[in-house]
C-alpha cells in the first residue's frame, strides 16, 4: 500500500472513531472531545507554521481570537447570523494574518518569535482597549437563541460535538492533502534548509507567506468555532496563553505530524483534568509531566511512534 | 553565443572590496574554472552571479537578458543551478525527495534517473544525513543536473572528496559537457587542469589573467600569486 494511501485510511479511520466515541461517550466526556477538537484544529494550524514551515510564532492567540471575535462582535453588536458570522471570523483573520506575515516575515529565526508576540500582545490591549465593545476581560456571552445553524441547536452536546467533529476533520483532510503536495514538499524544504530551498528556484519568502496565512485562517477558524459552540467571547483567548498552548500541543502531541496536534490537544486537555482532580498544585504534576516528556520523547508522541515503529506514519 | 556575462560587477563588504568590477565573459558550451588564492572573491562572485549576494555595482547579464536585480530563486527558473561549497543537501529528507524537490516534480523515473547519473540510484529511499560525505557531493551534483540547467554553477565541488571519488567527478562533468555550461570555481589544480577550456584567476577581487590552461600555466603573473614557481615547472 503507497504512502498516501495508508494516510488516508490512517484519517479516516481516525474520524470514524471520533464519531462512534460521539454516541459512546457520557456527556462529560463527549463535552470534553468536542472542546478538545477545536483545540485540535486550532493545533493543526499552528502545525502547518511551526511542525512543516518551522517557523516558532508565539503570537497565534491573535489570530485565534481575530476569528472568535470576528464572530463574537458580528453577532453581539451587528445581530448577524452564525454562519455569515462564522465567515466574518474567518476572513478577519485571514486578514489578518496576511499583514502579520508581510511584516513578521521580514525577520527570522528569535526575531520573528518576538515580533509575533508583540503584535499578539498588541492585539491583547486592543481588545482590552475597546473594551465598550469588547467588554474586555469580562468578555460576553452568546445566548442560546442566537447560537443554530439551519435550526440545528449548536448548543445541543450531540450537535456541538459532531460539528466540532466536522471542522476538525476538513482540517486534518485539508492539511493532510496539501502535505502530500508539491506546496508542502516545498514547506518541509524551507523547514529542512531555505538556503537551498531558494537555490533551487523556490520562492522561500512567497511559501512562507502562504503558510502564515493557512495557518493564521485555520486557527482563527478554530476561534470563530470555539465561540460559536461554547457561546463565550473573551480577552483570555488573545492572551500569551494561548499563544503557548498551541506551540505545547503540537510539541508533545509531535511536531510535523499530521495527527499529533490533536494527541498533543487531548492529552494536555486530560492531564490537566486529572491533574487537578489530584490537587490544586496541578501545574507542578503537569510540568513534571512535560519535563518527562522533553528529555525522553523529544519528537512528541507521535513523532516517537512515527521514529520507532511506524515510519510511514504521516 | 555568450551564456553569461557580467559588467563592472563589483561587492563591497564594508571597506572591503571583495569583488572589483570584473568584466566577465562565458560562452555556451563551455567548461571554465575559476581559481584564485582565498579572500581571491571567486565565492562572492558566483554568488552574485546566482543571485544569492546583491552587487554593490555592476550588470550580470544571463542569456541576453540583464538579471541584475532578479532574485536568486527566479535567476534558477531562468535555467541556473547552483551547488554550495559546504554541502547543503536535505539532511533529514530521504534522496528520492532531495531529487524530486530539485527537479520540481516527483516523477519517479526521473527522480531515479537523475540520482542514476551519479551512481544513487540504488540508495533512494536511504536518508541523505546518513550517506558518507563524498555521497553527499554527488547528491548535490545530482541536484544540480536533475534541474537540467544552462547554466550548472559548481562552488568547489571535489572538496573533501578522496582520489578516488575525483575520478569520478571528472568522468561525470566529462559526460555533461556537451549538455551544459559549466562555471567551476576549484582548488584542485589536476582537476582544473582535466576539465577546464578556460581558466580564470582571480586575485583580490580582480582579474588577474583569463584564457586557456596552457596559457594560464604559462602566465608568470599567475606562477607568482597562485600556482607557485615549482607548478611551473612540472
Amino acid at each position: 500500500m503507497s504512502g498516501a494511501k495508508k494516510s488516508l485510511l490512517l484519517h479516516l479511520g481516525l474520524i470514524a472513531i471520533l464519531f462512534a466515541l460521539g454516541f459512546l461517550l457520557p456527556v462529560y466526556h463527549q463535552g470534553n472531545l468536542a472542546r478538545i477538537l477545536v483545540l485540535a484544529t486550532y493545533a493543526i494550524g499552528y502545525n502547518v507554521l511551526f511542525g512543516y514551515t518551522g517557523l516558532l510564532s508565539l503570537g497565534h492567540a491573535m489570530f485565534f481570537s481575530a476569528g472568535m471575535y470576528g464572530l463574537g462582535l458580528a453577532m453581539h453588536h451587528g445581530g448577524v447570523p452564525a454562519v455569515p458570522a462564522f465567515v466574518i471570523g474567518v476572513i478577519a483573520s485571514a486578514l489578518l494574518s496576511a499583514a502579520v506575515a508581510v511584516l513578521a516575515l521580514r525577520t527570522l529565526g528569535v526575531a520573528f518569535m518576538i515580533v509575533t508576540l508583540m503584535f499578539a500582545q498588541a492585539g491583547f490591549l486592543t481588545i482590552l482597549y475597546f473594551g465598550a465593545w469588547t467588554r474586555g476581560d469580562e468578555g460576553f456571552v452568546l445566548p442560546q437563541a442566537v447560537r443554530e445553524v439551519a435550526g440545528l441547536d449548536l448548543t445541543d452536546p450531540m450537535t456541538r460535538y459532531m460539528t466540532a467533529l466536522l471542522l476538525f476533520s476538513a482540517a486534518l483532510l485539508v492539511t493532510a492533502r496539501m502535505m502530500q503536495m508539491r506546496f508542502g514538499n516545498v514547506l518541509v524544504a524551507v523547514r529542512e534548509n531555505e538556503e537551498r530551498t531558494t537555490m533551487l528556484g523556490y520562492d522561500v519568502f512567497k511559501h512562507k507567506f502562504v503558510a502564515v496565512v493557512i495557518s493564521g485562517t485555520l486557527s482563527g477558524a478554530a476561534g470563530a468555532a470555539y465561540g460559536l459552540l461554547f457561546g463565550y467571547v473573551g480577552a483570555t483567548f488573545a492572551s500569551v496563553q494561548y499563544s503557548i498552548f498551541p506551540l505545547l500541543w503540537v510539541l508533545l502531541g509531535g511536531a510535523g505530524t499530521t495527527i499529533g496536534p490533536l494527541v498533543g490537544a487531548f492529552f494536555t486537555f486530560y492531564l490537566i483534568d486529572y491533574a487537578s482532580s489530584l490537587t490544586s498544585a496541578y501545574m507542578l504534576i503537569v510540568g513534571l509531566v512535560l519535563v518527562l516528556l522533553i528529555l525522553f520523547a523529544r519528537a512528541g508522541i507521535m513523532g516517537e511512534v512515527r521514529k520507532r515503529w511506524a515510519g510511514w506514519l504521516p | 553565443m555568450t551564456l553569461l556575462e557580467t559588467r563592472g560587477l563589483t561587492r563591497h563588504f564594508g571597506g572591503l572590496t571583495a569583488v572589483d568590477t570584473v568584466d566577465f565573459q562565458l560562452p555556451a558550451g563551455q567548461v571554465h574554472a575559476l581559481i584564485g588564492p582565498n579572500g581571491a572573491g571567486k565565492s562572492t562572485f558566483v554568488g552574485m552571479v546566482a543571485g544569492r549576494i546583491p552587487a554593490s555595482a555592476g550588470e550580470v547579464w544571463f542569456d541576453g537578458a540583464d538579471v541584475t536585480d532578479l532574485p536568486a530563486h527566479a535567476r534558477i527558473r531562468l535555467g541556473m543551478a547552483y551547488t554550495f561549497q559546504i554541502t547543503a543537501v536535505y539532511a533529514r529528507l530521504s534522496l528520492f525527495d532531495n531529487v524530486a524537490l530539485a527537479l520540481r516534480q516527483r516523477s519517479e523515473p526521473d527522480v531515479l534517473a537523475a540520482l542514476d547519473r551519479v551512481g544513487l540510484a540504488d540508495r533512494s529511499a536511504q536518508i541523505a544525513g546518513d550517506l558518507a560525505y563524498g555521497h553527499q557531493r554527488l547528491l548535490e551534483i545530482a541536484m544540480g543536473i536533475a534541474q537540467q540547467p544552462r547554466l550548472l554553477i559548481l562552488d568547489e565541488p571535489t572538496q573533501g572528496l578522496a582520489e578516488s571519488e575525483i575520478e569520478g567527478f571528472n568522468a561525470l562533468i566529462s559526460r555533461l559537457r556537451a549538455e551544459t555550461t559549466i562555471l567551476l570555481i576549484e582548488h584542485n589544480m589536476d582537476v582544473v587542469m582535466a576539465l577546464a577550456d578556460v581558466i580564470t584567476v582571480l586575485d583580490a577581487g580582480r582579474v588577474l589573467a583569463s584564457g586557456t590552461p596552457e596559457a594560464i600555466r604559462a602566465d608568470a603573473a599567475v606562477q607568482e600569486v597562485y600556482l607557485g614557481a615549482g607548478h611551473a615547472q612540472a
